[in-house]
């Protein structure tokens, strides 16, 4: 072994940067994290307080807001009667409770059939397979909604094609009105609701599937011991979707429904044609009611995560 | 758990049951916009070109188009600009109040679009006293879909790590340069695929809009809306959607392709 002596690589020498202003605030900021962070909400901060959240809370005090029936201009006058207006005019009671049924009945609808797909699809089917069931899912998601709808009501009508399917069957079309705004919803919001669960059900390892056959354990109890429980947060963060998406439509009710009435379209008349944003204020608190409380009842399942 | 053959046929006969009924609709709107019919008769009675030439000649289709186009690019710019800023502020650093700016971002798409509608319509009517215009309608949809460019950013940037980016500053780079020549070169990509989204929800909305547009400001949706219930109007309405589901096998293909190369670069 011999002793060398190790010389230092050449070195070129590195300038020292000029300081100018622009140098001096980049070398601030990057000593400042706090301002760095400043600097980066401030923009989206502002847009989405002043313009968002102050809109929501304005709503709201709006709510209690009337209109002077003379000139159709709001007078700001504290008042209840809106609330109560709304919460104990039959109208409104009848018509909430169709729309909380209709949204219940769609997420029932949905996640029945989401439920198998999405389990064909994550457990079941080969890649190639796999890969080509999440293009066919997506693919309608990014036809127009308006066209979707528009589709169910040719698919519906006396002269559509459901009549002509069902007829040599003794059987026909349900028409416009509740079953087809039923069928319509559900058929819009499938894919957001087959999405999550497909996701969901893509992180239940295969090994616990396996290790419950080992044990003795039959496909129907495996699927409702394991698979379930570990897939509900992905279930439940596809109802919120399905349950929030139809509490506020009032376009599909119109295309599909006929004569129905649902949420949306109160509050939609309340602010066109009768020119009462007041009660249209107070009538779109109770799915904004609805929808928090479903989120807090849900928040715990750590189905907000997989939105 | 060991499916048997007999459970796996009837899932793959019942999930393909299912994907047959999600693509009928379309199809049955491809059908009539061929039809002699006016009134959505099925079996068509006839077979005419009519619609395809009606609607290309239509000039309130195409203004619609145009309108919508312009509407959903400066929603777009602004959303990429915000969701950017949010997804470096969440990702890159902790501070009080994180988990309720998360919450902010996602609310205008959490909440039902008629919510958004009326609260902005609310907020530029009655307490701005700001006319409806198509730029109430951008504002609005810039609002909502911050959050698509934000969750596509966001996830990236955890992907990213931050070695790459202290790495630059150790070599002397500033803020800004490090942005410029590591962050964004690497977030590129994912923006792409967020804005291509965010595009595609301002197109197509139509709750929102209805809302904040101003009297004039005629979007391709909302023109739908006003023409699908007049006779003469229908049929162009079909061929209107046939060409937008076929004009949307642009995004889907890209958005595929941008996914794929991930998963080969993983």
């Amino acid at each position: 072994m011999t002793d060398t002596i190790h010389l230092a690589p050449p070195t070129r020498a590195v300038p020292i940067p000029a300081a100018t202003p622009r140098r001096r605030i980049s070398a601030w900021l990057s000593t400042h994290p706090r301002a760095r962070l400043a600097l980066l909400l401030s923009a989206p901060l502002f847009w989405l307080g002043v313009v968002y959240i102050v809109a929501l809370v304005l709503l709201l005090v709006t709510a209690f807001w009337t209109v002077d029936s003379f000139t159709g201009e709001i007078v700001t006058d504290w008042t209840f009667d809106n609330i109560i207006t709304v919460v104990t005019g039959s109208l409104y009671q009848t018509v909430t409770l169709r729309t909380v049924g209709i949204a219940l009945a769609v997420t029932v609808i949905d996640v029945a059939i989401a439920l198998p797909v999405a389990f064909y699809m994550a457990k079941v089917a080969t890649p190639r397979v796999q890969r080509l069931l999440v293009i066919a899912v997506l693919m309608p998601l990014w036809a127009s909604y308006l066209v979707k709808a528009y589709a169910w009501r040719s698919v519906l009508s006396q002269e559509g094609i459901l009549e002509w399917l069902l007829a040599p069957l003794g059987l026909s079309t349900p028409g416009y009105g509740l079953t087809a705004t039923v069928i319509t919803l559900s058929y819009l919001w499938l894919p957001y609701v087959i999405l999550p669960i497909y996701a969901g059900l893509e992180r239940v390892p295969d090994s616990l599937l396996e290790a419950s056959a080992d044990l003795g354990g039959r496909s129907w109890k495996t699927i409702q011991h394991i698979v379930l429980p570990l897939a509900m947060p992905a279930i439940i963060a596809g109802t919120i979707f399905s349950f929030s998406l139809t509490l506020g439509d009032y376009i599909t009710v119109n295309i599909v429904g006929g004569t129905t009435q649902m949420l949306g379209n109160l509050v939609y008349t309340n602010v066109g044609a009768a020119n009462n944003l007041p009660l249209a204020a107070a009538i779109a608190l109770i799915p904004i009611v609805i929808i928090f409380g479903y989120l807090a009842l849900v928040r715990r399942t750590g189905a907000l995560d997989n939105l | 758990m060991r499916l048997g053959k007999s459970a796996r046929v009837t899932l793959a006969i019942v999930t393909g049951f299912i994907l047959l009924i999600v693509y009928v609709p379309l199809f049955v709107v491809l059908v009539n916009s061929f039809s002699t019919s006016t009134s959505l008769t099925w079996p068509p009675p006839g077979f005419t070109l009519e619609w395809w030439v009606k609607a290309f000649q239509s000039q309130g289709a195409m203004a619609a188009v145009l309108t919508s186009v312009q509407i959903a690019i400066v929603a777009t710019l602004i959303s990429i600009a915000l969701g950017t800023l949010l997804s470096l502020a969440l990702q890159r650093f902790d501070f009080f109040g994180r988990s309720v700016v998360n919450l902010l971002v996602i609310l205008p798409i959490a909440l039902p679009g008629i919510i958004t509608g009326i609260a902005l319509n609310n907020f530029f009517r009655t307490i701005m006293g700001v006319p409806l215009s198509i730029w109430t309608v951008v504002i609005a949809h810039a609002t909502f879909c911050i959050v698509t460019v934000f969750n596509n950013a966001i996830a990236r940037l955890r992907r990213m790590g931050i070695n790459l980016e202290e790495a630059s500053a150790d070599l002397g780079a500033g803020v800004w340069t490090t942005f410029r020549l590591v962050t964004f070169p690497q977030l590129r990509s994912a923006l792409l695929a967020g804005s291509l989204l965010a595009f595609a929800l301002s197109f197509d909305e139509i709750i929102v809009t209805t809302f904040t547009a101003g009297a004039g400001v005629t979007t391709l949706p909302i023109f739908i809306l006003n023409n699908m219930f007049r006779p003469n109007q229908a049929p162009i309405v079909s061929v209107i959607a046939v060409v937008m589901v076929l004009v949307s096998i642009i995004p889907i293909y890209l958005a595929q392709r941008l996914s794929g190369s991930e998963q080969t670069r993983r």
